[in-house]
């Protein structure tokens, strides 16, 4: 440990403490660009924000105008013999600072809707997550299968991958205007656009997972008397299955992709209605705040997923499980206590003189 | 080791105890007939080539059988057309008498790249033929770890197979070919991956499960003191096309010890797989052998820095 390696090795994994503190350098260093923008008045800050409108007429307090114009409007206020106007320089109205963003992830929950009728930001939030929910549980339930198939069996590929792989060239919103006059204004055709733009992916996705099955562990599965559809349900999909789980995880990011314009086909809904709506009422620090939420879910959902992914398939990375021990109880018609490890604990089997190589 | 002193016996010659133990061998019922197997590939261009032409056999139950030969001479080919996974272009496979088409359980495959499913632990892995051949769970693991205490793993029986070395893989793997009960075990180079010591350590497991288990055994080696060390017969082919060359019986007794590997009858038997494997150089491949053997390479050390 007294030597520790270079940041700079190719191909090199580095140690799990720098790993962390890069993680977090890559959110920090574009935050800090945003403070230096925000808060330092020379580095952009094009506009000035009128204090005292002076002699100018149509300057009012608070009313941002550019520079050029700000200028050339006291030169001719002074030439005027009146008073010059005042004022600070300013960002446009589009980039609030930092700080505004970050209390309008708060207040933007605790302002009431200006209108009546309209929503509360939670209430956007969970619209936006039920529909993505909906759009692409019906996708993985009919894709999935139908990937799996089109996988392992030639037939199938060959039927269904042509038309998908030409379906999937048509963009999901395209099929927006049809959603609506098929399934009307509300909720559904939402859910149609999540389908349609993650279900053709998905399908061409899982089928390809599922066609670099290793042939050796089908040929082992065959000498051993397994055979015909038994092959896909034994053999194919469990030894893939750690794989379809990250290729869900990937297309789950996918369907957050087309929710915004999913939301907008028929009534405006969810987080795309919020948004809109505030950046209509000039409130730029929602609309920042709101983007960033969507972000911090997908991350969130993301990295959750992960971490189950770890536990769920225990082959892939030796990590004794609970979460694994328990939804094998489950699903397993043996009642084995929870208690009782299962597994030899992995430091014996290392050093064990059997294992070798 | 000093071999030219004394000339090497016939290694046609057996002993008394040896032919009277081929005897019985031969009196024992046909586990396996091959009839004139032929499998023909055709290549890209159109092409076609023979792996394998016109190769007939017999092999007894009980009896251990290697199939030697140069690389090409297509054992790979034979091996997979005896499990079932590679269709011949003609010619028959006859299990017990009766015509075989496809994989079957019967014929236990242990193969080089030991194939365990990572999904599951050595016991599961073992659990997977008799579960397939519809043995409740309950039986099926129960068997499974007496299967895993003949290879003498029953600490790893809830590993999962990326915890085990390639020894230890191997193990279970003939252990889940075994679980099937087949008449005959199928083996393609199954210690090609090992290094030498667990290599040795798992050909005298290998004879000890032989002896214990009712099980007719075809091994597929490149290696000639393997098979002379494991097999009664050894099925010499050469390649190009690939056909049977000779079929050796074994003269060296039974039961068979590292020790016997300079025994006259052993290093008899090794000269002539010798010979038939690496058969002496016809006057025009004659200069390319010298060339390999010479390599043309100018000297690029400094005179006096010499290693040998």
């Amino acid at each position: 440990m007294s030597v520790s390696p270079p940041w700079f090795a190719i191909q090199q994994p580095l140690a799990s403490r720098r790993r962390l503190l890069l993680g977090i350098v890559s959110f920090v260093l574009p935050l800090l660009i945003w403070c230096a923008v925000s808060y330092t008045p020379f580095i952009w800050h094009p506009m000035v924000r009128v204090e005292n409108p002076g002699g100018v007429s149509w300057f009012r307090p608070g009313l941002l105008v550019e520079r050029a114009v700000f200028a050339a409007e006291n030169e001719k206020a002074l030439a005027a013999s009146q008073p010059a106007a005042t004022g600070k320089r300013a960002n446009p109205v589009f980039l609030p600072e930092p700080h505004k963003v970050a209390q309008a992830f708060y207040t933007a929950f605790t302002t009431e809707p200006k209108l009546r009728g309209d929503v509360w930001l939670h209430e956007s939030l969970w619209r936006s997550i039920q529909t993505i929910f909906w759009g692409f549980l019906i996708s993985c339930i009919i894709g999935i299968p139908l990937g799996i198939l089109c996988g392992a069996y030639a037939f199938w590929s060959r039927i269904g991958e042509p038309v998908i792989d030409f379906i999937r060239y048509m963009p999901a919103p395209a099929f927006g205007a049809l959603a609506v006059a098929v399934l009307g204004i509300n909720d559904a055709p939402k859910i149609a656009i999540i389908f349609i733009g993650t279900f053709f992916q998905q399908v061409l996705v899982v089928a390809n997972t599922i066609r670099r099955t290793d042939p050796a562990l089908l040929e082992a599965a065959q000498t051993l008397g397994c055979r015909g559809f038994r092959l896909v349900l034994h053999v194919i999909v469990p030894s893939k299955l750690a794989e379809l789980y990250t290729d869900t995880r990937i297309l789950l990011g996918w369907a957050w992709t087309y929710l915004i314009v999913a939301e907008v086909v028929g009534v405006s809904s969810g987080i795309t209605f919020f948004i809109n709506q505030q950046a209509k009422y000039r409130n730029f620090e929602n609309v920042y705040a709101a983007i960033i939420m969507i972000g911090l879910l997908g991350l969130a959902t993301d990295q959750i997923l992960a971490f189950i992914g770890k536990r769920l398939f225990p082959w892939e990375t030796q990590r004794p499980s609970r979460i694994r021990a328990f939804i094998t109880r489950l699903f397993s018609s043996r009642r084995t206590p929870l208690t009782a490890s299962p597994r030899p604990p992995l430091s014996s089997t290392a050093t064990s003189p059997e294992a070798r190589s | 080791m000093n071999t030219s002193a004394s000339p090497l016996p016939d290694y046609r010659a057996q002993s008394p105890a040896v032919a009277a133990r081929f005897a019985k061998l031969k009196e024992r019922p046909v586990v396996l007939t091959v009839e004139n197997l032929t499998r023909r590939f055709t290549k890209a261009d159109g092409t076609e080539t023979t792996a394998i032409e016109n190769i007939n056999f017999v092999t007894h139950r009980r009896e251990f059988v290697c199939i030697l030969g140069p690389s090409g001479c297509g054992k790979s080919t034979l091996i997979r057309l005896l499990a079932g996974l590679d269709t011949p272009t003609s010619g028959r496979l006859l299990l017990d008498g009766k015509e075989v088409h496809g994989p079957g359980p019967e014929r236990g495959m242990v193969f080089q790249g030991y194939t365990l499913f990572p999904w599951k632990t050595v016991t599961q892995n073992v659990m997977f033929g008799p579960i397939m051949r519809g043995t409740d769970s309950d039986e099926a693991r129960r068997e499974a770890l007496q299967w895993i205490e003949l290879v003498g793993l029953s600490k790893f029986a809830d590993a999962y197979p990326n915890q085990l070395s390639g020894g230890m893989k191997q193990r279970i793997a003939i252990a889940r070919a075994l679980a099937n009960n087949p008449r005959i075990l199928l083996m393609d180079e199954p210690f090609g991956a090992l290094d030498a010591q667990t290599r040795a350590q798992m050909q005298k497991h290998l004879l000890q499960i032989w002896k214990n288990v009712d099980v007719t055994i075809l091994f597929i080696t490149h290696d000639l003191d393997e098979a002379i060390y494991l097999a009664d017969r050894i099925l010499v082919l050469k390649a190009n096309p690939g056909r049977v060359d000779e079929l050796i019986e074994v003269p060296v007794p039974r039961p068979r010890s590292p020790e016997q590997f300079f025994s006259a009858e052993f290093l008899a038997t090794r000269a002539r797989l010798d010979a038939l494997i690496h058969p002496p150089q016809p006057a025009s491949a004659l200069s390319d052998a010298i060339a390999t053997e010479n390599l043309p390479i100018i000297r690029l050390t400094q005179s006096g820095d010499d290693v040998e």
